[in-house]
């Protein structure tokens, strides 16, 4: 036996107790992981498409659900550093039942695909989505999970557009499937025609959500987008030009303070855990004090037996955050898919992993400093006279 | 020369507003080689003075040296480890870690030594046979009878091979032919093994086997042949 296996030993004195506790901490530890790896999609912009670095969004300056006037377009495209643009509109819109939300975005097929080449589709496809007013390309993986087929039509129950003829009911036929960089993250889009969303629509035509840059030299992005803005300064759609990562991130908080969500979330949740597990050591402290008193008189000093209580709840908790990212790790495996259906990407990542079991030490540390003081200080007389 | 020597020792508690003298100016020699029963009332401090011999406590006044080490001057850090080289303790209770097998149980004082855990393990197989309960290794504390418990318990006190044994009331617990079994296995390792053995207890007839008896009242020995 080693002072490792003691401490292993002691854990398992109150078997259902200690599994209780694990069983928490590993709740917890699972949560922290799945909603930090949620977080971190929205604070850093890493959901949806790819950001490149030679790329800007042009968005209204005060809101990005206010619209821009499409002849925009030929004043952006005049200025000094800009290579190409195009534009994108948020469609929103129902599809079936609404249960699973993807987003959708009129487009200029042509001009689309040419800005973001890091989206692959048969050429024919694009010729036919160029060609048809009311089609539309899917991701590839979309079209699977919902059984689309190119020739079938995609209904969509229109929420912010209606159309001119009264009606909220869209329908787009598709006509290609695309896929993005790498196949083990989605596009996540389904693209579709502007002109025939433009003329539909029942208000704002002319106009569109944002303009996508393309820069002649990516090292001069703040240059033209500053250069783009003061272009706009003082006409009535003044804008605010930023990099595509940082346009994404502002985009997702336009959800909600996400991380101030998580975090008072987990706040809750390790505060009860704070206090479930420290009554536990507090509580299997109360029940030994004979028996430390015991390990104190055969030798063992007062810091090797306040040693032995907070390592044990340092392997209680840290026990809990291994098993707690593992399980992690495995939901991770089995909703990914459908998470990225919804943000883009859900990946989780080593940092989370390693900052959830720095969490559970830090717990054990938090949770047993206290029974580890009153362990060093237990006089083994009046610990033996109580027995 | 005298393994166990006590000068002038006292001790004494506060209770509240007042302080309660134990221990009153005991002056006594213990032998190397002896097994000496402590009797006397409750409250007399038998308990007090086999603490401060044993080290687990510091006398209010005078000295108590065991082996020629003055415990009075050492830390509570110097007095642990000086316990975990020279000291065996057995309770009334046993005191026994209920989560560890008796093989365990027996192995915990050697984890302070810097021995091999085949070492350890041996040693606690060595000391278990010399309590007879070789057969009993693998059993948890809950799984044994109160003079088997005990037995273990003596094995944890004998396994790190040390001068003295200083056991409170060992017999306390037990029915009384247990107790005889234990009391002799505490003879056997007086007399076979050498310990120094020195016993608190109630029972005249735990204290007719120890070879010389010792009787407290209010803090204040008087010393009787056995």
């Amino acid at each position: 036996m080693s002072k490792l296996g003691l401490l292993w030993a002691n854990l398992f004195r109150r078997r259902t107790r200690t599994l209780l506790t694990l069983l928490s901490l590993l709740v917890a530890m699972l949560l922290f992981i799945l909603l930090r790896t949620i977080s971190l999609v929205f604070t850093d912009g890493s959901g949806f498409s790819p950001a490149s670095v030679d790329r800007l969004v042009v968005a209204a300056k005060y809101s990005i659900i206010d619209s821009l006037p499409i002849s925009a377009l030929q004043q952006i495209q005049a200025v000094e550093g800009v290579d190409a643009v195009t534009h994108a509109e948020w469609f929103g819109g129902v599809y079936q039942d609404g249960a699973d939300f993807f987003p959708k975005f009129p487009v200029d097929p042509k001009a689309y695909f040419d800005l973001h080449p890091e989206f692959h589709i048969d050429p024919e496809q694009l010729q036919a989505f160029i060609n048809t007013r009311s089609g539309a390309v899917a991701p590839k993986d979309m079209a699977e999970k919902y059984g689309w087929r190119i020739g079938d039509k995609i209904p969509i129950q229109g929420d912010i557009w209606g159309k001119r003829d009264g009606s909220r009911n869209w329908e787009f036929d598709l006509v290609g499937l695309y896929t993005g960089v790498d196949e083990d993250r989605s596009p996540g889009v389904l693209l579709l025609h502007y002109d025939y969303f433009d003329e539909a629509r029942e208000y704002d035509s002319g106009t569109t959500g944002w303009f996508i840059v393309r820069l002649a030299d990516g090292e001069r992005a703040a240059e033209v987008a500053n250069r783009i803005d003061q272009l706009f300064a003082n006409s009535s759609d003044p804008t605010r030009t930023s990099t595509e990562a940082e346009q994404q991130r502002q985009f997702m908080q336009q959800i909600g303070d996400i991380e101030l969500m998580m975090s008072g979330i987990l706040g809750a949740v390790f505060f009860t855990i704070l206090l479930l597990t420290g009554n536990t050591m507090a509580q299997s402290l109360r029940e030994r004090v004979p028996e430390l008193a015991v390990l104190k008189a055969v030798g063992f000093g007062d810091a090797a037996v306040a040693a032995l209580v907070l390592g044990e709840a340092v392997l209680l908790c840290l026990l809990g955050g291994v098993l707690g990212a593992a399980l992690a790790l495995l939901v991770a495996l089995v909703i990914g898919p459908g998470m990225e259906q919804a943000i883009g990407v859900f990946e989780v990542r080593a940092t989370t992993v390693a900052a959830a079991l720095g969490l559970s030490a830090a717990l054990g540390l938090a949770v047993g400093a206290f029974p580890a003081f009153r362990a060093r200080r237990l006089s083994i007389i009046e610990a033996l006279r109580a027995v | 020369m005298a393994l166990v020597r006590c000068q002038d020792l006292q001790k004494s508690f506060v209770k509240g507003r007042e302080t309660v003298e134990v221990l009153d100016g005991i002056n006594l020699e213990i032998q190397q080689g002896d097994f000496l029963a402590l009797m006397g009332p409750s409250g007399s401090g038998k308990t007090t003075l086999l603490n401060l011999i044993g080290g687990l406590d510091h006398p209010s006044a005078g000295a108590v040296e065991v082996g020629g080490v003055p415990l009075n001057e050492m830390s509570a850090r110097q007095l642990a480890k000086w316990r975990a080289e020279n000291i065996g303790f057995v309770f009334q209770f046993y005191n026994l870690l209920p989560v560890l097998s008796a093989q365990r149980n027996v192995e915990l004082p050697l984890l302070l030594t810097p021995l091999s855990s085949r070492q350890r393990k041996a040693n606690a197989a060595t000391a278990l046979k010399i309590v007879g309960l070789e057969d009993r290794a693998k059993h948890k504390p809950g799984e044994l009878s109160g003079g088997q418990q005990q037995r273990v318990a003596i094995a944890r006190a004998i396994v790190a091979d040390p001068t003295l044994l200083v056991c409170d009331e060992p017999t306390g617990d037990l029915d009384r032919e247990t107790a005889d079994e234990i009391l002799s296995l505490l003879e056997v390792l007086n007399q076979e093994h050498g310990k120094t053995i020195i016993m608190v207890t109630h029972d005249p007839k735990a204290a007719e086997r120890a070879a010389q008896v010792l009787r407290m009242d209010k803090g204040r020995l008087a010393q009787e042949a056995a």
